[in-house]
């Protein structure tokens, strides 16, 4: 097959692909790259060229920080937490015990429901007093509270949703790792005398790094993409104790139609974005240990 | 007849209709009007019942009504119509809404088809404390068509067991206070079971409530124009001062923020003995309540007073002049004492004006449900609720600041004092 | 590899230590069951023989049209799962069977997709679909997520593992690229396709943000979003009523998800995603 047949059939292959991603990914980046430097239209007032206004406002703008803070607080424990209770649940249904089949269930469901509803039944759940977290913390001494109406205490409600909900998505990926390391493996540490913790730490961990390299990229993803349940339960309150960037965007591009602050804000994020997937890519990539 | 993009479903309705209809489908003015509330939704008849009666009296005009989810869909909807230069004609939106819609250039005030004396009069029939939050720079753009207002409900049973006369809600702010300390219940471990107000304090409901508080005080947020606050007024932080300290202080308000949508929850459960909400909650409680409980207007400081709240009708400039017309006579009819009556019997909305209050049916309703009529008593006491231009900005502003001070982050001095700087920063280019 | 455990107290411990994760996760969901299927009287007590009731399903099957967001989710949901199935299967076939100076480096700009959501860009491509007149619209609810590099680089991973010979000795049959696609290609990637579709399934099913952006009207709202409609009202929360609705719309994923768990599992294992 010549190299000109071969670039023919492949751009006609990859057209549909590349027209798609073109209008509504690349396109869109530079856009908004090229917007952030424009006011925005107002009624008569038309789009003017405004140079880096918008990011000074941002830079002097209390809520961005703290949306960014919120973010690094919340990507910092949702994702680690989730991962861990992740592989704990895999290797606890992976071990043949009593009820397997219900314990995977339990730890699953949660990841099959949209966050909208999780945040709806979990808005109940933290009502206070009456709720069913503040009546179990009643139980032990510590009721009254009111978790999503303090400040102290609501980016953590949240967190505890996002890690309940995402911890069982992320078992099935170690559960689908740890179901293909060969029992060979395993038996022939046994024979070399290694005790579980040894195996576990020198043969079962090495192998599952891929996954965890892949489970991150995810975690981070949804760290970033997820905010309905900010939109369906504090709509970033109290006093922007739970605004998470991407709600900041959704609130600045369509409550204040300031689509031009919404496109700095959002360029923002792409460079954050772009750091992530270059220190993941690059720095991660080499130290796990590919087969 | 295409002047506004159909959906699949609705062109397909609206098709089948024309293929009967044709001729004189198209010697008709069409109206169209979005409306916010669910299709489906029980307000739906209502509307309908209207509209149908309207096109009877009015055989030249066809009226569309476009069901369009709740208040924050339709005006989007209505915005992204317009801009693309397919308006509906009229639409019900929320009065807080004006200056969004002044400012993206894309209602026409309704003095422009007020012309006969008649006209003239029908307006001069609205109270004048709604009448005013459709006014800006002496033009008024919108009319009141669907109002509520914020009041208390009490928990006569709760009253009762404290020893309080269970009819005599609180007039005063220390009447209140002494009153949610009686009625103030604590289980065997210290631990609050029942509170004496609740006051909702989330994004979204906070500075509305606000607003009623700073007048009680005798204090305005804003001006008419929208293109000033005055937060930093002693009265508003001690209105602010007050809210907190009813938690902090009295002890009498459950910690942190209250929510809006748990409040009629927590009043049904005999949580909290009074509440803050609005007239639009009396369907709902009185269907859900185990125990006698009470409707009233606000207390005062310097003298009681509420705020109001709810849709008006717009009419939006980019449509055909004869449609305009048309939807003038439209919201005409749609605000008739006649209907306004009727409406607030069958959706406990406030009607804004008094003929309607003098209709022979409301009175009949008012005798058997004397709550209704309370909030009617209060509305000459009641200011317009919080709106300026870049409503939604300056609110999150205000908003921020009430949940700082409700917090504890900030003493309420401060948490006026940093919102007040926030709001002048984006009110700067409307100050003239 | 299934750890058989040998030491019986270490056996309970797990088994323990697992039941009661378990009842935490499962707890919050059955709770709301629970209040779903009972009078608003006892959305916050519980008591054991409190009386069972449809009656909230029923009031809130008529208070909002779900069977119209169901259809809107269901549209949605086939729409991207076709398309994309069909535009990614091309694009994964190019980068394996017909590769071209530059198109590693193509696809490398494709997997920057994957960082970068069509979530993230919302202003800008509410922007465009304004100007293609697809706002409110399934259509334009469905575009932005039709080319996915995910499925892009699932697709291209499998294929690269297809045996040479099987390829050309279909080829040798005389049959042209398009038919050794469907018939060598896609019959292997089978797993690959059940799992890629599953978690598409899933994504779009919850998906909120998009769809509450660009939609506005019942003819295109998503189940997600008509939830979220519904349980944000004026007149204060309903428990029973938001449980109801909570507990409707997501049942019918819920369930095909609990049928088909092992069948999930099982096709993550083959399709290799790890």
């Amino acid at each position: 097959m010549t190299a000109s047949r071969n670039a023919l059939y492949g751009a006609l292959l990859l057209l549909p692909a590349a027209v798609l991603l073109w209008v509504f990914t690349y396109q869109p980046i530079l856009a908004t790259l090229g917007n952030s430097l424009y006011s925005t239209p107002r009624g008569r007032r038309a789009s003017v060229f405004v140079g880096l206004d918008h990011y000074q406002t941002m830079i002097a703008d209390p809520v961005f920080w703290k949306a960014l803070t919120n973010n690094a607080i919340y990507a910092l424990t949702t994702i680690p937490l989730s991962m861990a209770l992740a592989l704990a649940m895999a290797l606890f249904v992976n071990a043949k015990l009593r009820g397997q089949g219900l314990v995977r269930m339990a730890y699953f469901t949660p990841t099959v429901l949209p966050m909208v509803a999780v945040a709806n039944i979990w808005m109940f759940f933290y009502a206070p007093d009456y709720g069913l977290v503040d009546q179990v913390l009643g139980l032990f001494g510590g009721g009254g509270n009111n978790l999503l109406g303090s400040k102290e205490t609501a980016l953590g409600a949240l967190i505890v949703i996002t890690i309940w909900k995402e911890a069982g998505f992320f078992m099935i990926f170690y559960l689908a790792a740890l179901q293909q390391i060969s029992p060979t493996l395993i038996e022939a540490a046994e024979l070399e005398g290694a005790s579980r913790r040894q195996i576990f730490r020198r043969v079962t961990l090495p192998l599952l790094m891929p996954t965890t390299l892949f489970i991150s990229i995810n975690a981070v993803i949804g760290a970033v993409r997820l905010v309905d349940h900010v939109i369906a339960m504090t709509k970033g309150g109290p006093d922007n104790a739970t605004v998470l960037l991407l709600f900041y965007v959704y609130q600045v591009g369509f409550a204040f139609w300031d689509t031009g602050y919404a496109a700095a804000l959002t360029a923002v994020l792409l460079v954050m974005l772009a750091l992530i997937a270059l220190f993941q890519f690059g720095y991660a990539d080499k130290r796990v240990h590919y087969r | 007849m295409q002047h506004f993009r159909m959906t699949g479903f609705r062109a397909a309705v609206a098709s089948l209709a024309l293929a009967g209809l044709t001729a004189v489908a198209e010697a008709k003015t069409q109206v169209t009007f979005y409306y916010p509330v669910q299709v489906g939704g029980p307000l739906v008849q209502v509307i309908d019942g209207y509209v149908a009666k309207f096109k009877a009296a009015n055989p030249e005009i066809d009226v569309v009504p476009v069901y369009s989810g709740n208040y924050n869909d339709t005006t989007t909807k209505a915005l992204t119509a317009a801009k693309s230069g397919k308006p509906p004609t009229t639409a019900v939106l929320l009065a807080t809404d004006i200056f969004t819609l002044i400012d993206e250039d894309v209602v026409q005030p309704l003095d422009d088809f007020a012309g006969t004396p008649e006209d003239k009069a029908w307006i001069a029939g609205f109270m004048p404390a709604y009448l005013k939050s459709a006014q800006v720079d002496g033009k008024l753009w919108a009319v009141p068509f669907q109002r509520s207002t914020a009041v208390l409900y009490w928990n006569k049973k709760a009253f009762a067991e404290a020893g309080l006369d269970p009819n005599k809600p609180p007039t005063t702010w220390d009447e209140m206070v002494a009153y949610g300390k009686a009625v103030l219940k604590k289980d065997a471990s210290g631990k609050v079971t029942r509170w004496g107000v609740g006051i909702p304090g989330n994004v979204g409901s906070a500075q509305w409530l606000f607003g009623a508080l700073a007048a009680q005080n005798g204090a305005r947020l804003m001006n008419d124009a929208g293109t000033e606050t005055y937060l930093t007024d002693p009265k508003v932080v001690e209105a602010l001062k007050f809210w907190v300290d009813l938690g902090k202080v009295h002890g009498v308000h459950p910690p942190g923020i209250q929510e809006w949508g748990t409040t009629p929850a927590d009043f049904l459960e005999g949580r909290i003995a009074m509440i803050w909400t609005t007239t639009g909650n009396l369907t709902n409680i009185a269907k859900n309540a185990t125990f006698d409980f009470g409707l009233a207007p606000y207390p005062g400081k310097v003298a009681p007073a509420s705020v109001l709240g709810g849709g008006n009708f717009y009419i939006f400039s980019g449509a055909p002049k004869e449609e305009k017309e048309a939807a003038f006579k439209l919201i005409k009819f749609l605000t008739s004492d006649e209907i306004q009556a009727d409406w607030a019997i069958q959706t406990g909305y406030v009607a804004p004006r008094d003929g309607a209050w003098n209709q022979p049916n409301l009175k009949e309703y008012v005798a058997k449900l004397p709550a209704a009529e309370v909030a009617r008593k209060q509305i000459a006491a009641s200011v317009p609720e919080f709106s300026t231009h870049e409503n939604a900005r300056t609110t999150k502003a205000l908003n921020d600041g009430l949940a700082a001070a409700l917090t504890g982050a900030k003493t309420p001095e401060k948490a006026m004092a940093d919102a007040q700087a926030e709001i002048e920063r984006i009110l700067k280019p409307y100050k003239k | 590899m299934s750890v058989q455990l040998r030491t019986p107290s270490l056996t309970l411990l797990v088994t323990l230590g697992a039941w009661l994760l378990a009842i935490i996760w499962v707890s919050p969901l059955l709770y709301a069951v629970w209040t779903a299927f009972h009078p608003p009287a006892y959305a916050a007590r519980f008591e054991l023989f409190a009386p069972l009731t449809l009656d909230n399903f029923a009031r809130v099957w008529n208070a909002a049209p779900f069977a119209r967001y169901f259809l809107n989710t269901f549209m949605l949901v086939t729409l991207i799962l076709v398309c994309q199935f069909v535009v990614c299967t091309m694009a994964a076939y190019a980068f394996v069977c017909f590769p071209f100076r530059g198109s590693n480096v193509l696809f490398m700009i494709v997997l920057l997709q994957l960082m970068i959501m069509p979530e993230v860009l919302l202003v800008e491509n509410y922007r465009t679909l304004s100007k293609l007149g697809l706002l409110d619209t399934i259509t334009g609810m469905a575009l932005p997520y039709l080319a996915s590099a995910f499925g892009i680089f699932l697709f291209r991973q499998t294929f690269k593992s297809v045996p040479k010979e099987l390829e050309e000795a279909a080829r040798l049959e005389g049959a042209g690229p398009i038919q050794v696609l469907l018939r060598v290609f896609v019959p292997i990637a089978k797993p690959t396709y059940v799992a890629y579709g599953l978690v598409t399934v899933s994504y779009h099913w919850n998906n909120f943000l998009w769809p509450l952006v660009v939609s506005n009207s019942v003819q295109t709202r998503p189940i997600t979003v008509g939830l979220q409609v519904f349980a944000t009202v004026e007149q204060g929360i309903d428990w029973s009523l938001v449980t109801a609705a909570t507990m409707l719309s997501v049942a019918p994923l819920l369930i095909a998800f609990l049928i088909f768990q092992r069948q999930f599992v099982q096709s993550f294992v083959r399709a290799g995603i790890r």
